[in-house]
């Protein structure tokens, strides 16, 4: 049993966890994560570490509550305990010295960059982060990214926060000034946005590292649920990745194998209580 | 004076009693019920007794079948259980999947002229028996602690009997586990219907009063290292398994509705998608075609009429003879109304334009000469393909050695598939840690697992006293 420390809201629908896992605090890195499962029954769904306290023997979970399981996940008041959480899993982030990094995090991504993040400065790299969300509530994390990049730019869709727009326009005026073009960029966040970074990126040549977050049940490479496609061949997000060439995946197979059990996701909302179905749909839009 | 085997060649071998095929289609309802007492005797007094034992060799963990049955026989269902919990860890589980056809019962000196006894038969209504009686077994004698500690990597049936084997020696044993429940692959991979999770739960309750203990949502090579486990425990027993699907090859292979084996049986068996309050989905197509020929095939084709069906189809690419599946299973899916399609092999699986599964096409094969297994070898009938309306495909070919422990231990010794190499008492290349189950063999069986476990146990029983 894992005991929840502390449960703060960063976003709407967006939860910040800490959690008492001594074993896995120990020997995480950057870019790996843990399958939980909140009660005796229930699913289990992969959460990138945000954080870790090897003294303090915890771990930082990032939340987006979108449906059954997260919802009830980030209900779980503080004092309780979840019923499974076990890791690290994945392969960490490959952090080499490449120069300047732009690190982009799209909603609740942004929080699975920024353990990626915070490690690049160490290794020699000079780090811009770009922060889009749809509007100023959806913005997380400005002020921690801010600690170790050389900027944060945000981005919104509506203009209520930072500048109106994608993080892809915020990129392009980086790419085009030649003191501040990427040798690399982390992308991390919806599909569509990592998609069109990757598109952006191309042309260039300039090596773009995605995060991939297919639907997953054990997360050690037995079931092979999570496979996706990178560079024509089939691998595994769980033992293969999470991370991968931007320019070699697939989106569309995984944006589509993604959509697998929507309509079983529809149906176990509408079994919800109006007002919890209600904050879910709002986030979801 | 002259031996006759007449009486108990002339009397018929007991039948079990099963749930009804179109009642249990739709069911997860366990199909064997069980011998009554009285059945199990009378089959028992069929047993000859033989001095040679041929049965005790055929079995991989060496149950004194003849003593058993010879206490059943007489009626003391007390004493049967003794002897058979003394020489099988999960006995109520072999009494379920173990292939006694080819094993204990395929050397029955009965089965020469008529059939054998029902060795697998008798072999779960005595475990079943002990499960319900537990104040009638004699009390097990407490052992001395050695102060000896042990870490066992994975709970399924080879750590289950490794662990078993050497608390009784008086050993502290460690299980780690890296899902988050017990069993391994009784619990994610054989189907309710098959065998009751409730056993695997008496069965892990047993070895816990044993002072086992067992740390679930441990992943060694990930959370803990093999290193730090040869540190902390005087030896260290790898039964981890072979969970890594192999994959087709074929064009659609990740088609929505495309499955492995592993990810459909889990769902529905370790996650429970088959309950309709299930947090965990699964999808009940309305034709749903398996791939392959063994005893995974079948749990998962006759899952899939249990989840709904109309239509669910094994697709193998050999003749029935060629099957591993277990006889009883093939049996069963055809009660079930199961379609085998046999001499096809699947060529690509087909998508409509929203990337759901909607057909898969198929080559028809004919046998040719036999290849390095012995059997003979499918190849193409020139011409000759089909099409095949389906919305699940199931693919149950087979597993690999899965790298996440053994990538991270570089001084332990892997075959070219990526086995660990151990002997026959499941020493590795490093001092002080055995293996078994399926990451030394690939994919094989329960028994055989256990077989290993209890080998090694005896060789680190062996090493720990050295």
């Amino acid at each position: 049993m894992f005991e929840i420390l502390s449960n703060d809201i960063l976003a709407p629908n967006v939860h910040r966890m800490v959690i008492r896992a001594p074993r896995i605090a120990r020997v995480r890195k950057p870019g790996q994560f843990v399958i939980v499962r909140v009660e005796e029954g229930g699913e289990r769904i992969p959460l990138t570490i945000g954080d870790a306290d090897i003294a303090k023997g915890t771990i930082t979970l990032f939340i987006q509550a979108v449906g059954l399981t997260s919802l009830k996940l980030v209900g779980t008041p503080v004092g309780n305990h979840l019923r499974d959480v076990a890791g690290p899993l994945g392969q960490p982030t490959h952090i080499r010295k490449w120069g300047r990094v732009v690190c982009i995090g799209g909603g609740l991504g942004t929080a699975v960059l920024y353990p990626m993040a915070r490690a690049l400065p160490a290794a020699g790299n000079e780090v811009t982060t770009i922060i889009g969300g749809r509007s100023a509530p959806f913005i997380i994390l400005e002020q921690e990214l801010s600690v170790f990049s050389r900027q944060v730019l945000v981005t919104t869709e509506d203009g209520s926060l930072g500048r109106k727009g994608f993080v892809t326009d915020a990129l392009r005026e980086l790419i085009d000034d030649p003191q501040r073009c990427p040798q690399a960029v982390i992308a991390i966040g919806p599909v569509p946005m990592m998609r069109a970074v990757a598109e952006l990126t191309r042309p260039y040549g300039i090596e773009t590292i995605v995060s991939l977050n297919p639907i997953m049940i054990d997360g050690t490479g037995m079931c092979g649920g999570c496979r996706v496609v990178v560079g024509g061949e089939t691998r595994f997000a769980c033992v293969d990745g999470p991370e991968f060439d931007g320019h070699l995946v697939d989106f569309d197979l995984l944006s589509n194998r993604l959509a697998m059990y929507r309509e079983d996701e529809c149906r176990m909302l509408e079994q919800l209580p109006d007002e919890l179905r209600a904050r879910i749909v709002q986030v979801k839009r | 004076m002259k031996f006759s085997m007449e009486p108990q060649v002339k009397m018929a071998r007991v039948r079990m009693p099963e749930q009804d095929p179109q009642v249990r289609r739709c069911n997860f309802k366990e199909v064997n019920l069980g011998l009554s007492e009285a059945e199990a005797v009378q089959e028992a007094q069929r047993c000859l007794g033989c001095k040679t034992r041929p049965c005790v060799a055929g079995c991989p963990v060496r149950v004194r079948i003849p003593e058993f049955i010879t206490a059943l026989a007489c009626g003391n269902v007390a004493q049967a259980a003794h002897i058979l919990l003394a020489d099988n860890s999960l006995p109520a589980v072999c009494g379920r999947v173990c292939p006694q056809e080819e094993q204990c019962e395929a050397k029955c000196v009965l089965g020469k002229k008529g059939e054998p006894v029902a060795i697998g038969y008798l072999e779960r209504f005595v475990a079943d028996w002990a499960m319900r009686h537990p104040d009638l077994l004699e009390p097990e004698t407490a052992v001395a602690p050695t102060g000896k500690t042990v870490a066992v990597v994975g709970c399924g049936p080879a750590g289950i009997t490794v662990s078993k084997e050497l608390a009784c020696k008086g050993h502290d044993v460690t299980i780690f586990e890296a899902l988050h429940d017990t069993g391994g692959v009784l619990r994610y991979g054989i189907p309710e219907f098959r065998l009751p999770k409730q056993i695997v739960d008496i069965e892990v309750q047993r070895l816990r009063h044993m002072g086992v203990s067992i740390e679930c949502n441990v992943i060694v090579g990930k959370t803990v290292s093999l290193e730090e486990l040869q540190t902390g425990y005087d030896a260290v027993f790898i039964g981890n398994g072979a969970g890594l699907p192999t994959m087709l090859g074929i064009p659609g292979e990740n088609l929505k509705g495309v499955y492995s084996a592993n990810e459909y049986l889990t769902r529905v068996n370790l996650m429970a998608a088959w309950r309709d309050d299930a947090a965990t989905p699964i999808m009940r197509g309305k034709r749903v075609m398996v791939i392959g020929g063994g005893n995974t095939a079948m749990d998962a084709v006759r899952t899939g009429a249990r989840l709904g069906a109309e239509r669910s189809i094994i697709v193998y690419r050999r003749s029935e003879a060629e099957m591993p599946a277990r006889v009883e299973e093939i049996h069963h899916a055809k009660q079930e109304g199961i379609e085998f399609i046999l001499l096809t092999a699947p060529l690509e699986i087909i998508g409509d334009a929203s990337g759901w599964v909607k057909g898969v096409r198929c080559q028809k094969m004919k046998l040719g000469e036999p290849d390095a297994s012995g059997r003979r070898r499918p190849v193409p009938v020139a011409g000759q393909t089909f099409e095949l309306a389906v919305d699940v495909v199931v693919n149950a070919v087979g597993t690999q050695a899965n790298p996440l422990l053994t990538a991270t231990a570089s001084q332990l010794e892997l075959n070219k598939w990526g086995n660990i190499v151990a002997d026959d008492s499941g020493a590795t290349s490093l001092q002080g840690v055995f293996a078994g189950g399926d990451i030394v063999r690939g994919g094989a069986t329960v028994i055989l697992a256990m077989g290993d476990g209890k080998r090694s146990a005896a060789a680190i029983d062996d090493y720990l006293r050295r």
